[in-house]
């Protein structure tokens, strides 16, 4: 019995299609996994080893290379506090110390009432608004003890539920067409679930780091 | 006006409302290069790139045209976008997938075309959540407006893209572990020569692989003509090139400038660009280039932002990040950061890299903590001499890929410009530098 | 390998050398006697250039670069340096970056004094350590499978494991798990590692990090002694160094034999060696006494049954002569002989058709194919089979019976230049890399056989195969025909046979279904133009005894009865003319209580042969049951006087696979108590019968064998005892070879192995070696087909008068007769659908692990057989009553399904398997517990089974 919904798994198959060798949907389907579980659950593994013919051992040794996949149970926020050294420089190190007091965890821990998992991240490319945390993988830049504790607060208040989904949430976006170039069928490749990302709140990079007003200009 | 500035070639449409919307492109001259080069033959766009002389942007910049000319000939043919970037202080490609997915689209197909690609794969970093679900949501409507797919624009020319993300591994960028990650797998770099991407990439076939911001840079070349991006900047280094500024500046951020008519100096100090340093403290060093880039002291402020230029002083242009610091930072602390960045990004494969980043690490912790001794400085010479002999630029390769390679810059050189720093913390027996206690989070490292 | 001369010119250190063209540099170094240190590279898995340790420089367009010679093909004017300061310093390097973090516990460690890296540091290393900061942490060794166990600190990531798993074995059970210098080997947890192979990954592992459990704190190299022997654990004859402590064989390691492992093992051959040193050994002869009689007990009355008891050798032999003398020739039968050397088969036949004058002697056990069948086939070998555009699959699970041999296959199937076309009633091991797979019905391969291989149209279904599937397989084996070329793949033969582009893998697909069908379709197919026949028989010897007479039909040489009567008789006194019984024919006449005295030649019926009631009733019917075994097993048990033998690395002789290569059988431990080689034992039941048999040493009974055997004339047992003889010869008509090349041994292939004792001669044997004629260098067979033994320089003497037979041929086998083929089906077979109601057709498929004697006498192994349970379609489940929810669920496995035959019934859980053919019930053949052996009707084309569910409580 597979794990995965029958959505997620009508999903994957739709993933495997678009590549010329199905192994190439290991990640996407690996993704789908973490959005359906949470964290790459071990049923999720064997369902991926399934649908690609692969074992679990490389399944899971291919999981274990990459660090957005978690192979244990995770919070349910996971925060990346970059502390590379653009955002070292801005203070990050010293932003780590607070997040890390205000939760009570170090990077790896997960605070007793589940709700963050705190993780020690390398450059997530958000430089010009250093320093920077990604929670759940959406983008808060310019962060700063004070604002680090109310973001905290309206997170676990709920109030950033649409624009932070839950983690293993990757893109919610979802592609609307098979392949078509080779005389695929070209139907739809998986029920659109297309969400608006027109009015996604998280900053967005290219408004932050955008040339500054004057600076693109004149 | 700010010399560099003008014209914008791929940032546009930063700043403009939605951005990345259809609408907002088609407003914008968007797919009009896509148009043009479809009325070309296939050869004659693949002519215009040479021509354009564009080189790659990320890091390795080497010229597009000749590239996509190298490809095996066989078929299928695969375009691979590389948007994993991951390089310490490099946001520039971040910046274009978001503000600017339809351009980056745009570009693909009209390589795709030029190379006969059968299908394209754009490979976004995972953690970029945003950029893959606003490319997603561009290809979606690309596909519906008929710039993608089957018979594009009526042209006869039919072309798929898939949208794959990464998963969190800075070795990906590199273009070969990049294509088995592609195939998921582990993403091992793969042994060049003989898994050149145009001879043998992804399922062994023939393979084009393009950084995103050189990608972007096409729908302008197509539009515009070759000689219209030839024009700008001189030498190698043609067009414009994002540099991605961060670090102890007033204004960090993205900035388009066109090659070799700017130079570090303004970079840093131009009102309109970095505006200089916080609180007007002086400059101590800066990284040219990104993590694996020599460092730069001031003595190189005047050195043109060209790619021969940086290159004949020392370092490299890489994929144009450039980090500042002030006379606060501690260059053992910065050194000690960037070790721990390849130590804890190396694949494994190669001996010195796996073992070496991580020795690396360990031994400018400890110099860092103050726990470190004076022959510490030749030990650590000597292990970067093992992981690439020689140590210096460029460096010497015996792993597989560049990364190994990348582990001494910041520390051979950190200890080249700044040995009374090193020596400095071995006296005190703790940092010289605010704030000079080690965090406690560090001892997570 | 590729076998192609040097064309390539390369300069190395400021040498010449000539290298083949597409070889690496590391390996066309090391032919050239340039070692470049190593640790990732392996020269029978692809390179991943990972460990560094192979760094040479190299000159390009800029000048010296250093770059991994195990990674670079060699290329017309190459310059290589490979002891440069550069090298030097970037080898100290890698060595230094290997052992920061490793443990250096080599006092503890299994490999401590094996060790490349060891060796490595004290060749190229430096002298101390600057590393000072902590070392990475692992538990310390868990098991990642019953036999292996890792020890994560000591891996060096060289990947040579997990490259075996996944490209050799094709089992992909460990990966390496997460990233940098956290890479560790893993198993998924919870899910052992269970290959039937995984005791190579201990072997090539460069370091202590993978141990084997058996061997586990056993012994340390310096203690060990070493012998270079053939494996005789199945048909294929592996070469292998067992090594021995304390006289006791602690291991058995892989030696990369060209033509045969490549240094590969399964995990039987490796690690039965527990079996050896058994307590349960028989060490003394066994005689059946009243009950109690020996020690006093008994009333001597016998009345309370009788018993086997310990005896002498005198004693034990005076009650085998006895019922032997007093026995006609016809009514005495000897069963087995698959387990002996080649030289016993030889004396055996001898004492049974000269001495005891029967011809009733079978070393098959109804589970193999005629002998003449398979004598009188055109004969491939391994590389041939590997090196043909395709191979017809018509045998059982190489996989489980002749393990390496399917990584050979695999290998060449892997490579792309092989295709495999497979005729099995169930999925094999080699399925997924077939082009086709044929499910034909059991018991019709002949059908289908006879349909690939005639010209006319397909009209309807062949034996449950559509129309397009036989069409489908007939064009690929039409392509190979005509396209296919005997220098595909990696291994082309130095010899290919001419135009054979077609080799068929001919064994026993089931052992359910009568050998007949099996036999005429390898008729049919040997219609295919220049098609040749790997036979996979896998029982040990059993090649041998069939090419050294241990068969009714055939006298050593692979010659016929009747062909070879007068020349035999010349040479032996007298052979009897009547023809012989099969096993099953024996075993029939003794249950009907018409035979004396049966001799089971280390065998057992009870287990092995396919009709197991058969069996039981024959043995206990029989007058006088003689048994010459190392065990009790389940027939000696019916035994009168059992003998107890010397086996495997406990004395010398030599050994024939399936391609019919000779190759030495080494001794290196002394047998327990007073067991002795079979031969002897021959020697002394002809004496005490007022006969010399004529042989007094292995080495006498060899230069006999050479002098009446011309297929084995050209053979020098010298040869085969030397280094050079490693590989063995292939006693064939048609194959010319030449002495093996003597390429080094890989120490990281084969690391321990590189000291090996090749000349393993027992004083005895080295008298007798003295007094053969010895022929100097001239090892190779002259050229030639059959007559060559008549012309044979190398035997030092011409033939006498009769004329040498000649072995049989093809032209034999098509005029039958004295073959000892079966005759055709006797019942038409059935073109129908499945049978109807609950009626099935029984598969019984052997597994690696399962209750044969040695298997349950090694305690790390006994366990792991597969649970006994019986594999059905969903369909056939949902049938017999499952629902069909129930049926596409495995769990149904809490139901069990009764078989019953016509010769016995069989309860064991079910299990619904969508790959199995619909109307057909697949049950392993022999585990403990029970099998498909209770059920065969070895007398029917094949075994119809009825099954009904049964509930069971608590398992079975
Ligand atoms: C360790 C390593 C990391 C890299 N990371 C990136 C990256 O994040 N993005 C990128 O475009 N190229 C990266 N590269 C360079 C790519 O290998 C490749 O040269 C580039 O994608 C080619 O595109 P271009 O010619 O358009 O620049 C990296 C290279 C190495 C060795
Ligand atoms: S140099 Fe480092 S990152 Fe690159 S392939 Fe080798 S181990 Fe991997
Ligand atoms: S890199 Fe060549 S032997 Fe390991």
């Amino acid at each position: 019995m597979p794990h995965l919904t029958e959505d997620n798994l009508e999903r994957a198959r739709s993933l495997v299609a678009l590549y010329p060798d199905k192994r190439s949907a290991l990640i996407p389907i690996l993704h789908l996994v973490q959005e359906q579980d949470g964290y790459v659950s071990p049923e999720g593994i064997h369902d991926a080893a399934e649908l690609l013919g692969l074992t679990p051992a490389e399944v899971r040794g291919t999981a274990s290379f990459y660090d957005m996949f978690h192979l244990e149970p995770v919070g349910k926020y996971v925060v990346a506090v970059c502390t590379n050294i653009a955002c070292m420089l801005a203070g990050a190190y010293e932003l780590l110390e607070h997040i890390e007091e205000s939760l009570g965890t170090h990077p790896g821990g997960t605070t007793d009432d589940g709700a963050f998992t705190l993780e020690d991240a390398e450059c997530l490319a958000l430089c010009g608004n250093a320093p920077c945390v990604t929670v759940n993988w959406r983008y808060f830049g310019d962060m700063t003890p004070e604002r680090w504790d109310s973001l905290a607060e309206d997170l676990r208040a709920g109030r950033l539920e649409g624009e932070v989904p839950p983690h293993g949430t990757l893109c919610r976006v979802r592609r609307s067409v098979g392949l078509v170039a080779s005389g695929g069928a070209g139907a739809p490749a998986s029920p659109v679930t297309a969400i608006d990302v027109t009015t996604s709140r998280t900053t967005p990079a290219a408004q932050s780091t955008v040339l500054p007003e004057g600076g693109g200009g004149s | 006006m700010t010399a560099g500035l003008r014209p914008q070639v791929v940032t546009s449409r930063f700043g403009m409302p939605e951005s990345w919307t259809l609408r907002a492109y088609l407003q914008s001259d968007g797919y009009k290069g896509l148009r043009k080069a479809l009325t070309m033959s296939p050869e004659e766009v693949h002519k215009a790139t040479l021509d354009s002389s564009i080189l790659g942007r990320g890091g390795a910049g080497f010229d597009a045209g000749r590239k996509w000319g190298m490809l095996r000939k066989a078929e299928p043919v695969y375009l691979v976008v590389n948007g994993d970037e991951s390089e310490p202080a490099t946001f520039k490609d971040h910046a274009l997938i978001e503000a600017d997915p339809h351009q980056l689209i745009e570009g693909a197909l009209i390589c795709a075309y030029a190379i006969h690609a059968a299908r394209v794969f754009i490979y976004i970093r995972g953690e970029m959540a945003l950029g893959l679900e606003r490319v997603q949501a561009a290809l979606n409507e690309a596909y519906e407006y008929g710039a993608v797919g089957a018979d594009i624009f009526g042209s006869g020319f039919s072309v798929d893209i898939v949208v794959h993300p990464g998963a969190g591994a800075y070795i990906c960028g590199d273009e070969t572990a990049l294509l088995e990650s592609l195939e998921g797998k582990r993403g091992f770099p793969r042994i060049k020569p003989p898994n050149y991407p145009a001879a043998i990439g992804v399922y062994g076939a023939p393979t084009v692989v393009n950084n995103v911001e050189t990608l972007s840079n096409l729908a302008f070349i197509m539009r515009n003509g070759s000689e219209a991006f030839h024009a700008l900047g001189e030498g190698a280094s043609r067009g414009t090139k994002v540099m991605a500024l961060s670090g102890h500046v007033r204004r960090p951020g993205n900035y388009e400038l066109v090659f070799a008519d700017t130079t570090f100096r303004d970079l840093i100090f131009d009102p309109a660009l970095g505006g200089g340093l916080r609180d007007d403290r002086e400059l101590k060093f800066f990284i040219p280039g990104g993590a694996s880039a020599p460092w730069f002291g001031p003595e190189h402020l005047d050195v043109p932002l060209a790619n021969e230029k940086i290159a004949e002083a020392g370092s490299m242009a890489g994929s144009g990040a450039v980090t500042v610091m002030d006379v606060t930072a501690c260059p053992v602390r910065s050194a000690w950061r960037l070790s721990r960045f390849f130590h804890r990004e190396s694949c494994g494969q190669c001996t010195p890299c796996r073992e070496g980043s991580g020795w690396v690490d360990k031994v400018m912790r400890r110099l860092e903590d103050g726990n470190g001794r004076e022959s510490d400085l030749d030990l650590l010479m000597d292990i970067c001499d093992n992981i690439s002999p020689g140590v210096h630029w460029p460096p010497a390769q015996t792993t597989i890929c560049p990364l190994g390679p990348s582990i001494p810059s910041s520390v051979a050189w950190g200890i080249r410009m700044f040995r009374d720093d090193f020596l400095e913390h071995v006296r005190l027996g703790h940092c010289p530098f605010p704030p000079d206690r080690l965090r406690t989070s560090l001892a997570h490292a | 390998m590729p076998d192609n001369p040097p064309t390539v010119n390369i300069t190395v250190d400021g040498r010449p050398v000539a290298a083949r063209a597409g070889e690496l540099l590391i390996a066309a170094a090391e032919r050239a006697g340039i070692y470049i240190p190593r640790f990732c590279y392996h020269p029978r898995m692809d390179p991943v250039g990972m460990c560094r340790m192979c760094l040479v420089e190299l000159k390009g367009p800029r000048g010296y670069s250093l770059q991994p010679a195990c990674y670079f093909p060699v290329a017309e004017g190459m310059e290589v340096l490979t002891e440069s300061p550069a090298v030097k310093k970037a080898q100290d390097g890698v060595l230094e970056f290997l052992l920061i973090n490793h443990p250096l516990d080599c006092p503890v460690c299994d490999k401590g004094g094996e060790c490349p890296l060891q060796d490595q540091t004290l060749a190229y290393g430096p002298g101390e350590t600057r590393f000072i900061e902590e070392k990475r942490h692992w538990d310390k060794p868990v098991p990642i499978s019953p036999l292996v166990l890792i020890d994560r600190e000591r891996c060096i990531q060289c990947a040579r494991c997990t490259r075996f798993a996944e490209e050799v074995a094709g089992e992909a059970g460990i990966d390496f798990a997460g990233r940098g210098d956290t890479t560790e080997v893993a198993n998924y947890p919870g899910e052992p590692y269970s290959s039937n192979f995984s005791g190579n990954v201990v072997q090539i592992c460069p370091v202590g990090a993978l141990l084997a459990k058996p061997y586990r704190f056993r012994a340390r190299p310096w203690d060990l002694e070493q012998v270079e022997t053939t494996c005789t654990m199945c048909a294929l004859g592996c070469r292998v160094v067992a090594q021995s402590s304390a006289d006791e064989v602690v291991r058995f390691l892989g030696v990369d034999s060209d033509p045969v492992n490549w240094g590969w093992l399964c995990d039987k051959g490796r690690f039965l060696h527990e079996a050896l040193n058994s307590p349960r050994r028989l060490s003394e002869p066994l005689v059946r006494q009243a009950a109690g009689s020996r020690n006093g007990l008994g009333d001597g009355s016998g009345e309370g049954g009788t018993e086997l008891v310990a005896g002498s050798w005198s004693e034990a032999l005076s009650a085998v002569t006895a019922s032997l003398s007093g026995a006609s020739g016809a009514r005495v039968g000897v069963i087995g002989g698959a387990r002996l050397p080649n030289e016993d088969a030889y004396v055996w036949s001898k004492l049974a058709r000269s001495v005891i004058g029967t011809n009733n002697i079978d070393a098959q056990l109804g589970d193999g194919l005629p002998a003449g069948l398979v004598a009188g086939l055109p004969r491939a070998t391994i590389d041939e089979a590997c090196g043909a555009a395709l191979v017809l699959l018509a045998a059982p699970d190489l996989k489980e019976e002749l393990p390496v041999l399917y990584l050979r296959l695999r290998h060449a199937a892997r490579q792309g230049a092989l295709k495999l076309v497979e005729l099995s009633p169930v999925a094999t091991g080699l399925t997924e890399l077939c082009s086709k797979s044929l499910r034909y019905r059991p018991g019709e391969i002949a059908a289908v056989a006879r349909a690939l291989c005639s010209g006319g149209p397909v009209t309807s279904d062949v034996a449950g195969i559509s129309q397009a599937e036989v069409e489908a397989a007939r064009g690929l084996i039409a392509g190979a025909v005509v396209g296919g070329t005997g220098e595909a793949g990696t291994s082309a033969p130095a010899d290919p046979v001419p135009g054979s582009k077609v080799v068929v893998v001919l064994g026993r697909p089931s052992l359910a279904e009568s050998p007949a069908g099996v036999s005429q379709a390898a008729l049919a197919l040997a219609g295919l133009p220049g098609v040749a026949f790997l036979p996979a028989l896998r029982r040990s010897n059993v090649h041998g005894a069939i090419d050294f007479g241990l068969d009714p039909g055939l006298l050593p040489g692979r010659v016929g009865l009747q062909e070879g009567k007068e020349w035999f008789e010349h040479h032996w006194g007298a052979v009897p003319s009547e023809p012989g019984l099969s096993t099953l024919a024996m075993l029939d006449r003794a249950a009907a209580g018409r035979m004396d005295v049966l001799i089971l030649l280390g065998a057992d019926p009870v287990s092995d042969c396919p009709d197991k009631e058969l069996a039981c009733r024959a043995l206990e019917r029989a007058r006088f049951v003689v048994a010459i075994d190392a065990f009790e097993t389940a027939s000696t048990a019916y035994a009168d006087v059992v003998l107890p033998a010397a086996i495997y690395t406990e004395r010398h002789g030599s050994f024939t696979n399936i391609e019919g290569r000779v190759s030495w059988l080494g001794q290196k431990v002394t047998p327990p108590g007073t067991a002795r080689p079979d031969w002897m034992i021959a020697v002394d039941i002809a004496s005490r019968l007022g006969r010399d048999l004529g042989a007094g040493s292995i080495g006498g009974i060899w230069a006999e064998i050479r002098r009446v055997s011309s297929l084995h004339a050209g053979i020098d047992q010298e040869f085969l005892m030397s280094s050079r003889g490693r590989d063995g010869v292939v006693a064939a008509a048609r194959a010319t070879l030449a002495p093996a090349e003597v390429a080094p041994l890989d120490p990281m292939a084969a690391h321990g192995i590189m000291s090996a004792e090749l000349h393993p001669m027992p004083p005895q044997a080295v008298v007798a070696m003295k007094a053969l004629p010895v022929n100097g260098e001239r090892l190779s067979i002259g050229g030639g087909t059959g007559a060559r033994g008549a012309t044979s320089e190398s035997s030092g003497e011409a033939f006498p008068a009769p004329a040498a037979p000649r072995p049989l041929g093809l032209a034999d086998l098509e005029a039958a007769g004295s073959t000892g083929l079966p005759a055709p089906a006797a019942r038409p077979v059935s073109s129908a659908s499945p049978p109807a109601g609950h009626s099935l057709r029984l598969v019984a498929r052997r597994t690696m692990w399962d209750a044969g004697t040695l298997v349950q006498e090694s305690p790390s192994v006994n366990g792991l057989h597969p649970q006994l349970a019986v594999s059905v379609h969903p369909d056939d489940l949902a049938r017999l009553q499952v629902s069909p929810a129930q049926a596409a669920n495995a769990e149904v496995a809490t139901k069990a399904l009764r078989l019953t035959s016509r010769k016995g019934s069989l309860v064991a859980p079910a299990v619904a398997d969508p790959r199995v053919l619909p109307g057909t019930a697949v049950v392993p053949f022999n585990l403990p517990g029970g099998g498909a052996g209770g059920l065969v009707d070895a007398a029917a084309d094949w075994t119809e089974v009825t099954a009904e569910v049964v509930e069971v409580t608590g398992g079975q």
